[in-house]
């Protein structure tokens, strides 16, 4: 099985006439994804690859005949809230946001809202999730030729707050024949839709998950948040964590921001070292190098 | 009156059990946040209908003497400057006339602090205190909603009250939907156990802190102290704000036309090095994939041609971890032109001190393969070096692949795929250029 995501899951993607909404759809459609539909304001009765464009979400839903499952939102960061309110306000219950610089004030307010109608956003500023061999929501992993070779089905859930770093990851426990249940790029920003304390109990509630990879960055505090969830939930997952920037704990680099928005160091609880002990202490696995941890996690399921 | 330096973000609320000491941020270098002088500061509290004491923002001395005339009494002068430590620094001063302020205010603003010299003085009444308070709004990221901290212990840091007696720290969250009602204002404050005429005239400080730190897009609004005056009336004494870069463009009424402040007024704290110029221009210069560098803080040999976002933060570690010296930081993202890809590496060759360029990258599916070697072999012919000395490591899998290393055996240059992890061909790279440190 798997989380969010299975072979009959239906989405659309708003802002489907962009340069790389038009990719992202090409690659979800030859994963074997159901792209159903897309919106673009004013460009109705269009086509991206036998993909109808509508004006509006609720035209998507009518044409379709049915509720959709989720949406991917690839619309500029002005329209994002507005798009993201449009998408849950129409039925669609899994969001996953790809847009960048969004402000917090507006991410706060999509997220809200998804809480009171129970729906869930992935990202921002992530590249999707994937079901190896089954569906692919979002960019993750590129061309369906290119996931086909990093992504085998497996007993590994990862969840990753780089894009990029999830299918790294993904690839080596592919090519060590560990393979992946559910891979979610969780999104780079300091205020994302779902963190990993949040995902946690779908992984927990999937019977093929066996053991979580994450990949973590300085900066915010959903390490602790996980640390925290793992030590009350008495959770049958073992979790191998990677944690990447370490050298941004140098005097000299205090304050800079790398790589992504989220990583903006706020407080000592926001370092790397810091939250290294902090996932320690709750038991779960941190390696050093990133090539331990297909090792660690075979070591893991051993145990 | 205690005149407080706000010396930090006090940025996220300590989970319970959790009460870990927290650092001052020092927002050193591309700091991801608007930040304001305390007269700007307290313009926004101003707009957002606090009360604070009469004050002068002052570009000379004369001016400073015109503004404690016109407050009348004693006055503290103060350094607009954006850095913290005013105090120890000699940035604020007491006067009992208005000769006094301005013979202070003639030091002051002359007075560097912290690599800053000021932008005026702010001259402010030496305010008849009876009671200092704290109030401020963060972002709390895990509940994903605006944060306020109410004390009754005012004037001195936040953390170490919430330390030392958190029984007088008062949190709550913030709606981000509904418009912010005032009840949510007066849980928070009430927390504290302050009540009586003091919680009914600091209920509408804080809901209205909270609404501006809303409308405004900050991701720090502060007054500390909020001083109860020996008449009972509320003032803002001081005032700290910071607001998100992302929201820079859709605040410009606040930010132009209310707080005239210039566009290219960005708030950095320190000078981009040339190195981080030239990349932001080749960037600049060409809208296909994003590159970034910097060198702030790095000074080794071996030269880092790396991306995307994660991948950059590990990759600077595998190679750090392995007793290598980068000279630098970078970042790969999208998919950039070759023209792109050879302006960086170029950047990067161009360095002080740079002998080998590591060009490395975790797996890509949309930046191409074949664009970023002929990117960096570009750079190394048009500079006269050989390719296959100058770089030290190839290590980007991916899309179109199998063309780049095809480019990439033409001209001898070492490369791998994915079966060669980011840590190894970090470990290579390193090998290499301590082995010919080590044979010459």
């Amino acid at each position: 099985m798997s989380i969010l995501l299975n072979r009959d899951t239906t989405f659309i993607v708003q802002g489907i006439t962009g340069r790389e909404a038009v990719n992202l759809t090409r690659e979800c459609l030859d994963y074997g994804s159901k792209v159903v539909g897309g919106v673009t304001p004013g460009r109705k009765g269009r086509e991206v690859h036998g993909v109808p464009v509508f004006d509006t979400v609720a035209q998507a839903v009518e044409h379709h005949g049915g509720p959709i499952d989720g949406s991917v939102v690839t619309v500029p960061p002005a329209f994002t809230k507005d798009a993201v309110f449009e998408a849950i306000l129409n039925g669609i219950k899994l969001i996953v946001i790809v847009t960048e610089r969004i402000p917090r004030r507006d991410v706060a307010q999509m997220v809200e809202l998804a809480e009171i109608e129970g729906a869930r956003i992935i990202g921002p500023n992530c590249l999707g999730l994937i079901v190896p061999d089954v569906c692919k929501m979002g960019g993750i992993g590129g061309p369906a030729r290119d996931a086909a070779k990093s992504y085998a089905p497996g007993p590994v859930g990862v969840m990753s707050r780089s894009g990029g770093m999830t299918t790294e990851i993904s690839s080596s426990l592919t090519q060590a024949g560990l393979g992946v249940s559910t891979a979610v790029s969780i999104g780079g920003d300091a205020i994302i839709g779902s963190a990993y304390a949040e995902l946690m109990p779908y992984f927990e509630a999937d019977e093929e998950t066996q053991a979580i990879v994450i990949y973590t960055e300085p900066g915010g505090r959903m390490e602790a948040q996980l640390a925290q969830w793992v030590a009350a939930n008495d959770s049958r997952l073992p979790i191998v964590a990677f944690m990447a920037g370490k050298f941004m704990d140098d005097e000299e680099m205090k304050g800079m921001s790398f790589g992504h928005a989220g990583t903006i160091v706020e407080g000592v609880e926001d370092t790397a070292t810091e939250k290294i002990a902090r996932l320690e202490a709750a038991g779960i696995r941190v390696v050093e190098r990133i090539d331990e941890i297909p090792a660690a996690v075979k070591e893991k399921l051993a145990a | 009156m205690t005149i407080i330096e706000i010396s930090s973000t006090w940025a996220f609320l300590v989970p319970p059990n959790w009460n870990l000491p927290i650092l001052p941020p020092l927002r050193i270098g591309s700091a991801p946040l608007m930040r304001f002088y305390e007269f700007e500061a307290r313009q926004i509290v101003e707009l957002a209908g606090i009360p604070v004491t009469k004050y002068g923002f002052c570009k000379t001395a004369d001016e400073a003497r015109q503004a404690a005339e016109e407050i009348g009494g004693p006055v503290v002068i103060k350094s607009q400057v954006l850095s913290g430590g005013r105090m120890k620094a000699g940035g604020v001063k007491f006067a009992d006339t208005p000769d006094e302020a301005a013979a202070h205010a003639e030091d002051i603003l002359q007075l560097e602090i912290n690599g800053q010299m000021p932008r005026g003085v702010l001259v402010d009444p030496k305010a008849e205190v009876k009671q200092e308070y704290y109030a401020s709004v963060v972002w709390d990221g895990t509940a994903k909603k605006p944060l306020m901290l109410f004390s009754d212990m005012g004037g001195i840091d936040i953390e170490e009250v919430a330390e030392t007696h958190p029984d007088h720290v008062g949190k709550g969250h913030v709606t981000n939907l509904m418009p912010i009602p005032d009840f949510e204002a007066k849980q928070t404050i009430a927390a504290t156990g302050v009540t009586g005429s003091q919680l009914n005239r600091a209920t509408p400080i804080l809901a209205k802190l909270a609404r501006l730190f809303r409308d405004y897009d900050m991701t720090l609004a502060e007054i500390n102290p909020l001083a109860e005056l020996t008449d009972g009336s509320f003032v803002a004494l001081d005032a700290h704000m910071e607001m998100e870069n992302e929201a820079v463009g859709r605040q410009k009424v606040l930010l132009r036309k209310q707080l005239e402040i210039a566009e290219d007024d960005t708030r950095e704290t320190y000078e981009p090095s040339e190195f981080e110029r030239n990349v932001a221009a080749i960037d600049a210069a060409d809208h296909r994939g994003v590159i970034q560098g910097k060198d702030h803080g790095f000074s080794g040999n071996l030269g880092l041609v790396i991306g995307a976002g994660g991948g950059s933060l590990t990759l600077t570690d595998a190679v750090r971890s392995q007793n290598g010296r980068p000279a630098n930081y970078s970042e790969i993202g999208g998919n950039p032109s070759v023209a792109k890809a050879c302006g960086l590496a170029k950047e990067v060759l161009e360095k002080d001190g740079v002998e080998k360029i590591a060009v490395m990258m975790s797996i890509v599916s949309n930046t191409r393969v074949d664009i970023v070697a002929r990117g960096v072999i570009k750079a190394c012919l048009e500079l006269d070096k050989d390719p296959a000395e100058t770089i030290a490591i190839f290590r980007i899998p991916g899309a179109w692949e199998d063309e780049g290393f095809k480019i990439l055996d033409r001209y001898g240059v070492e490369y791998c795929d994915r079966s060669v992890s980011m840590w190894e061909a970090a470990g290579r790279a390193v090998a290499k250029i301590q082995g010919e440190a080590a044979s010459a």
